[in-house]
């Protein structure tokens, strides 16, 4: 053991990570408001009016209104707080 | 912001592209919610027309391989199960010391680990950190910031000890451990995850310069310097280590990575330079010592004068720095050269490049930095960006701000040499506070 050595662990300290629940889901979204949240990223709206035609197309009874936080890589409260208020679900993208 | 909807009750479902899976997933499990609904389409998005988007919406998710919009639906109405109901609570822990062991598995260790840029470190022992630490008087346990790899990341935080281990990995000697404490202060990483392979730089002012033996001549920003290149490697030590981790795929997301990362740090040349130092237009005193960060650095141009066709060829490189605000930094030749043409403080410079950097609308709004985190800015009518957005294609228009660029003089003087560097300042720290 004498060629044994005592060395500092390099890393900083981590945060504590408190689990969350994921919200309760509808069995089906005919007639629900699913919000469509366009992350601001180059080429995001492009995708999300193509995923709003989609559901025209395909599930015409579920409505579709797509919405934008005020600035990209942000938390928009104002914004989530419509969406829970008058919304049933979200799809967001096209992030990261 | 996904995690964030959840929390206010809404069923969420986040679509990412397929390279982007491992980070978004780990970045749920770090929120709480390893469980939540993702689904995956192609890289890119970016310049895919809207049929090619279509197809991307009709086709296969790229992870599960189930089709997109059946993964979609599935994520919003598939009821929840005993691991979307509790989510996952957990603490993580790193210990003071590692278990006891030879050279050679631990320095394997520290590089299966990446705990290293994998260049030769010297490893942290107990003996070679205690030394360290003699180079403050601040208590070893004191935090000195906090550290994360992206905006949605967690952020860590790391004591004195923990800066001096990595200053000990990077080869720094006990006298420069102040300065490397204040940029480690700056709460700023050098091993962003951003895709763009953003890195930073620092800079420092004052008598610590001349004590520790900075360079600010010849080869100041490198590879020609023992307290230049360990003060810039245990900042980037330090940025990777301290945030828990710089991985690719993971916490590393840059595309073409950047040279700039390993180190680089050096002295401005305040003897030399005809020019107020950088600390001091920041609000210090001379006699203060300081250090400056900056980050960007994704985009360098470089010259040689000024020479009489200086404004043309100072246009040009300005107009290529897009978009991130220009660092100038010249030596001493240069900046008395400027003097001899009428520019004759750093304010002059700064003011020359506000007013002459510019680009037409169509050029300066045609970049996804720009489309991504200005746009949106100035859709929302915050100025100046909102009235470019409302400029014809081919008005001209500024590209940047005057209280966005930076002058720093450095160099030995064996050439009227410059580079422009796209970084923008992020702030000064006192090197006398962490003495």
């Amino acid at each position: 053991m004498a060629d044994h050595l005592s060395v500092h662990d390099p890393r900083g300290y981590p945060p504590k990570v408190t689990g969350k629940r994921l919200a309760p889901r509808p069995s089906a979204l005919d007639g629900k408001l699913v919000y469509l949240v366009d992350c601001l990223f180059d080429n995001s709206a492009a995708f999300m009016e193509q995923l709003r035609q989609w559901f025209a197309a395909h599930l015409p009874a579920v409505q579709i209104q797509v919405i934008t936080p005020r600035e990209s890589w942000i938390d928009d409260a104002d914004m989530r707080k419509k969406i829970a208020a008058d919304g049933n679900a979200a799809i967001l993208g096209v992030g990261l | 912001m996904t995690s964030l909807l959840e929390g206010d009750g809404v069923p969420s479902v986040a679509v990412h592209t397929n390279v982007f899976a491992r980070v978004a997933r780990s970045t749920a499990r770090l929120r709480g919610i390893p469980t939540l609904r993702q689904a995956f389409v192609p890289q890119p998005v970016v310049g895919r027309t809207a049929a090619e988007l279509r197809g991307y919406i009709e086709g296969s998710d790229q992870v599960s391989g189930r089709p997109f919009m059946q993964e979609v639906i599935d994520g919003l109405t598939r009821p929840l199960d005993d691991a979307d109901l509790t989510g996952a609570t957990f603490e993580r822990t790193t210990p003071r010391l590692l278990p006891r062991d030879t050279e050679d598995n631990l320095r394997q260790l520290f590089l299966d680990n990446r705990w290293t840029d994998f260049l030769p470190i010297v490893l942290p022992t107990e003996e070679r950190v205690a030394a360290m630490l003699e180079g403050t008087s601040q208590p070893p346990d004191k935090v000195v910031g906090r550290m994360r790899a992206g905006n949605f990341r967690e952020t860590w935080e790391y004591t004195v000890e923990k800066v001096a281990v990595n200053a000990v990995m990077a080869g720094a000697r006990p006298e420069y451990l102040s300065v490397i404490l204040a940029l480690a202060a700056s709460n700023t990483t050098s091993r962003q995850g951003s895709t763009t392979s953003m890195t930073c730089l620092g800079v420092v002012n004052g008598p610590i310069r001349n004590e520790i033996g900075m360079n600010c001549g010849i080869g100041a920003m490198g590879p020609y310097s023992h307290a230049n290149t360990t003060i810039g490697r245990a900042f980037s030590l330090l940025s990777q280590n301290g945030q828990g981790g710089s991985v690719p795929g993971e916490t590393y997301m840059g595309a073409l990575g950047n040279p700039l990362a390993y180190s680089l740090c050096f002295a401005e040349n305040e003897e030399r330079s005809p020019w107020q130092p950088l600390h001091v237009q920041k609000g210090f005193e001379p006699t203060d010592s300081t250090a400056t960060v900056f980050n960007g650095l994704r985009y360098v141009q470089e010259g040689f004068g000024p020479r009489d066709t200086w404004e043309a060829k100072f246009r040009r490189c300005l107009a290529a720095t897009a978009y991130l605000p220009p660092l100038i930094v010249l030596d001493p030749i240069v900046a008395r050269l400027f003097q001899s043409r009428g520019i004759t403080s750093k304010q002059d410079l700064i003011d020359w490049c506000a007013q002459n950097a510019r680009l037409p609308a169509r050029d300066y709004w045609d970049d996804q930095w720009m489309q991504t985190l200005v746009r949106p800015r100035a859709a929302a009518g915050v100025e100046p960006y909102a009235s470019k957005l409302k400029a014809a294609p081919d008005a001209i228009v500024q590209m940047y701000e005057a209280n966005d660029i930076n002058v720093v003089v450095v160099g030995g003087e064996t050439q009227g040499a410059f580079k422009i560097f796209g970084a923008n300042y992020v702030t000064t720290v006192s090197v006398d506070a962490w003495r």
